[in-house]
């Protein structure tokens, strides 16, 4: 494998400068077609994508909104759009929205890592060697299936304040309470049930992607850690781990990504409002807020700086996961020769 | 070289599309940044036909055209639409969600009104008139007290003399109802089919346990101001019962009482003495049990005006009792397609749930709740047909009378005289036990003062409600909901102030 692939760069990079040698040779290039497939997504990525960008930038710079059927704007301001989202004075500040959004994400995120992680590990696992996992898969990941507002809107109506809610009915007829509970007037249960719709849904994608990790560590490392006398645990920690974390710092991206732009969830259990003490108010719930005045600068404010966040988190945890001198696996064995092992 | 220099934009476009995680709401941002151009040309339009209306005003000439083959009418739900289907002499019903009018096709749009969900899509097409076919142009749309002044002060609507109705044609309407829907230059812009005098509905059942009587003067003696309702409460309280079903059950009866509007001249947010007061009462009552913790139209609250609900009563206006009072009252709903009053409809209600066990008294305050106006839209085509059905729906007498007693409509019509004849009769409400309900609400009208509205009203009221909430709930300080309040009211209305301490 390794010899055919260092052909195959020799040879890429044979071709590469025999093509600044003005010969004739222009007739069998194929790249031109390689640029003409990949167009099309540069082409919808440019007019959906990036020109959308640049217009949210372009607009968060101006006061532009409706009171009523009256325009306002669109005055150029400045900065005033975020310097307000930043002192609180017209709208949330932002920073809340910032900790409610991070809060609920961790407080799903971290629970399903674990639960991932060892859904993963189980599965992989040669010596368990379960039956019917691809039963379980299945099931796990079927959750995600379901449309979030409608997986939220059956949890508003599990949760909802009256006697006759199942939940509810349930504690009352057990005893556990004697009064019926409102879970959306206290904070953490409201965040709560949240974080565990987020988990729920999205464990089973996690554990499929972290499966597929686990499935390409090389059995021979962990057949010789065992020979060595590793304990399980031992495996796990210090091979497994270190060997998956690629995907792991993928699985993190993509979930802080997501998270960050949590909308649906919340927004259809707390009917937009965000309830408790506004303390349940994400980002994108705050963006939607603007849109009932039809209040482009701030959304596009907004959006502005949830975009350097989502940015900014991204590049933490990217650094902060990978070995930035040598490839993972390539550490791995580094240190292990350094040990002596 | 080339390649690679493109292989690394290429590459950094992507990784920019996978971190720049704000694609989607930026999509939606360009999605209406592109509808804001529309707008700014509708607007200039709007200031065009302006000056037309501005003509219709100074008298005479200007007329609307009439050679429309589609009328389309724009409202929030269907009760405009019964209503015109069962009430307007030459409505043929296509069976589509469409109808006939003579030659005339009738088409309905539809969308709910909550969270600005009728106004958005309304305003951009009333904005966008200029630019669609005839044939789409709306000649009609419907207005809520909560927003009336919104449309009622705009180019968008016609005056409703422009289409042909006169002075003489509402003159048995009540004062309120035009006052509200007249401009800042005079003129009426809609018109209403229904007044909104608001009364206590309370179930005869528990009063008669309770209370030892369910005639509604004597009820009235226990609930005649707020101090005599609270002592009630409390008895309802010790015989397991509660005084309302939750928070902002008497909200409109404070809340349409105010002395100021919610917004001063200065753009600053005034929150009037009354709402306060509403306030002080709440966290009482919620503080000693007095009601069931419901917010408003939650399940919890539809539940307690049914067969099993333990609520003694509700604060609800002439649309609340006859459509959302006694839908929810029912404990086998009505079968989709039975016609609202028919023989069929009438038994399939009697006897079930709290069908009949309701009544209604005047209550410790009067006040008013909601209320639906008509306007005719500024590009309308169809002249003589919106007037014709202004006419029919809001001026003609018998036509009102007919909509007051049929049973299951009983709507209380916007026509003084014919509700006074009304009040007289022997009229019967089968749903409210045989009270003539009518005699209360003529009674209230005339006490009916709309002069304090604003165009912030429905965004004002429902964000001020969810933000005390959390204060009846004892999840926060009454400061921190007040100031709760103020940032998101100002995120829905960014041109308002908090008014300095």
């Amino acid at each position: 494998m390794r010899v055919a692939a260092s052909d195959v760069e020799l040879a890429e990079k044979k071709h590469e400068s025999d093509g600044e040698i003005p010969v004739k040779r222009k007739s069998i290039s194929y790249a031109k077609w390689g640029y003409f497939f990949i167009a099309p997504f540069f082409i919808a990525y440019a007019i959906f994508s990036l020109w959308p960008l640049i217009t949210t930038v372009y607009n968060s710079f101006f006061e532009n909104y409706r009171i009523g059927l009256d325009q306002v704007g669109p005055n150029f301001i400045g900065f005033e759009n975020y310097i307000n989202f930043f002192t609180g004075a017209k709208g949330v500040p932002v920073w809340n929205l910032i900790s409610n959004t991070v809060i609920m994400w961790l407080m799903g995120f971290i629970p399903q890592l674990a639960v991932s992680l060892l859904f993963a590990y189980w599965f992989t696992n040669k010596r368990m060697d379960l039956k019917c996992t691809s039963i379980f898969k299945s099931i796990i990941y079927m959750p995600n299936l379901i449309m979030a507002s409608a997986f939220s809107l059956l949890m508003f109506s599990l949760f909802a304040n009256t006697e006759t809610a199942p939940i509810n009915n349930m504690l009352l007829s057990i005893g556990a309470t004697t009064e019926k509970i409102d879970f959306l007037a206290n904070q953490w249960s409201a965040r709560g049930i949240i974080a565990f719709m987020n988990f729920i849904m999205w464990f089973g994608n996690t554990t499929i992607m972290l499966m597929a990790a686990m499935l390409g560590v090389d059995e021979s490392l962990v057949e010789a850690a065992d020979i060595d006398g590793c304990t399980p645990n031992q495996i796990f920690w210090k091979i497994t781990m270190p060997l998956i974390r690629p995907i792991l710092v993928y699985v993190f991206i993509t979930s802080l990504v997501g998270g960050l732009q949590m909308f649906d969830v919340p927004q259809v259990l707390t009917s937009g409002i965000g309830v408790p003490n506004g303390t349940t108010k994400t980002l994108i719930m705050f963006l939607n807020d603007n849109l009932y005045s039809k209040n482009y600068g701030a959304a596009g404010a907004i959006s502005v700086i949830l975009f350097i966040v989502c940015a900014a988190f991204s590049l933490i945890v990217y650094y902060f996961f990978t070995d930035r001198t040598l490839g993972g696996a390539k550490s791995f064995a580094a240190k292990k020769k350094k040990k002596g092992v | 070289m080339k390649k690679r220099v493109l292989a690394a934009l290429l590459a950094s476009a992507t990784v920019l599309s996978v971190v720049g995680c704000s694609n989607n709401t930026s999509g939606s941002d360009a999605g209406n940044s592109g509808n804001t151009s529309n707008t700014d040309s509708g607007s200039t339009g709007g200031n065009d036909s302006g000056s037309t209306g501005g003509n219709t005003e100074g008298g005479d000439t200007v007329t609307v055209p009439d050679d429309g083959k589609v009328l389309n009418i724009w409202c929030w739900n269907d009760e405009f639409q019964s209503r015109v289907k069962d009430f307007y002499p030459d409505y043929v019903d296509n069976g589509d969600g469409t109808g006939k009018i003579g030659d005339v096709l009738v088409k309905w749009t539809i969308n709910p009104n909550k969270d600005n969900g009728y106004q958005i899509p309304l305003d951009a097409a009333l904005q966008d008139q200029e630019n669609v076919a005839a044939d789409d142009r709306i000649d009609i749309f419907l207005i809520e007290a909560d927003y009336a002044d919104k449309y009622v002060n705009s180019e968008y609507s016609l005056p409703v003399s422009a289409v042909g109705i006169t002075d003489a044609d509402t003159a048995e309407m009540y004062e309120y109802t035009k006052v509200i829907a007249t401009d800042a230059n005079g003129d009426l812009k809609a018109v209403s089919w229904q007044a909104a005098p608001g009364l206590f509905a309370y179930k005869r059942s528990i009063a008669q346990k309770v209370l030892g009587t369910d005639d509604p003067d004597a009820v009235q003696e226990y609930v005649a101001d707020w101090d005599k309702f609270e002592e009630t409460a409390q008895t309802m309280k010790d015989n397991g019962y509660f005084m309302l079903s939750g928070y902002d059950d008497a909200y409109r009866t404070f809340s349409n009482n105010v002395s100021a509007p919610w917004v001063n001249d200065k753009n600053e947010i005034i929150i009037d003495e009354n709402i306060l007061k509403w306030v002080e009462q709440t966290k009482n009552f919620t503080d000693k049990g007095f009601n069931n913790k419901n917010g408003l139209w939650s399940d919890g609250w539809a539940a307690d005006q049914g067969p099993d609900g333990k609520v003694f009563g509700f604060f609800y206006s002439t649309w609340g009792i006859n459509f959302t009072l006694l839908g929810n009252s029912l404990a086998t709903k009505v079968p989709d397609g039975m016609a609202q009053g028919s023989a069929e409809w009438l038994e399939h209600c009697t006897g079930n749930g709290a069908f009949g066990d309701y009544a209604v008294c005047y209550g410790p305050q009067t006040y008013y709740w909601g209320g639906t106006w008509l306007c005719a839209s500024y590009m309308t085509d169809n002249a003589s047909l919106v007037k014709d059905i202004m006419y029919q729906l809001t001026c003609n007498g018998e036509i009102m009378k007919s909509i007051t007693t049929t049973p299951g409509v009983e709507d209380y019509t916007n026509n003084m005289a014919a509700m006074e004849e009304v009040a007289n009769s022997d009229f019967k409400s089968d749903f409210l036990g045989g009270q003539n309900h009518i005699a209360l609400f003529v009674e209230n009208a005339k006490k009916i003062d709309m002069s304090n509205i604003s165009k912030y009203d429905q965004g004002c009221n429902e964000t001020f409600q969810a933000a005390m909430k959390d204060y009846f709930d004892g999840t926060v300080d009454y400061d921190t909901a007040l100031e709760n309040f103020y940032t998101n009211v100002i995120t829905k209305y960014p041109a308002l102030t908090k008014p300095a301490e």
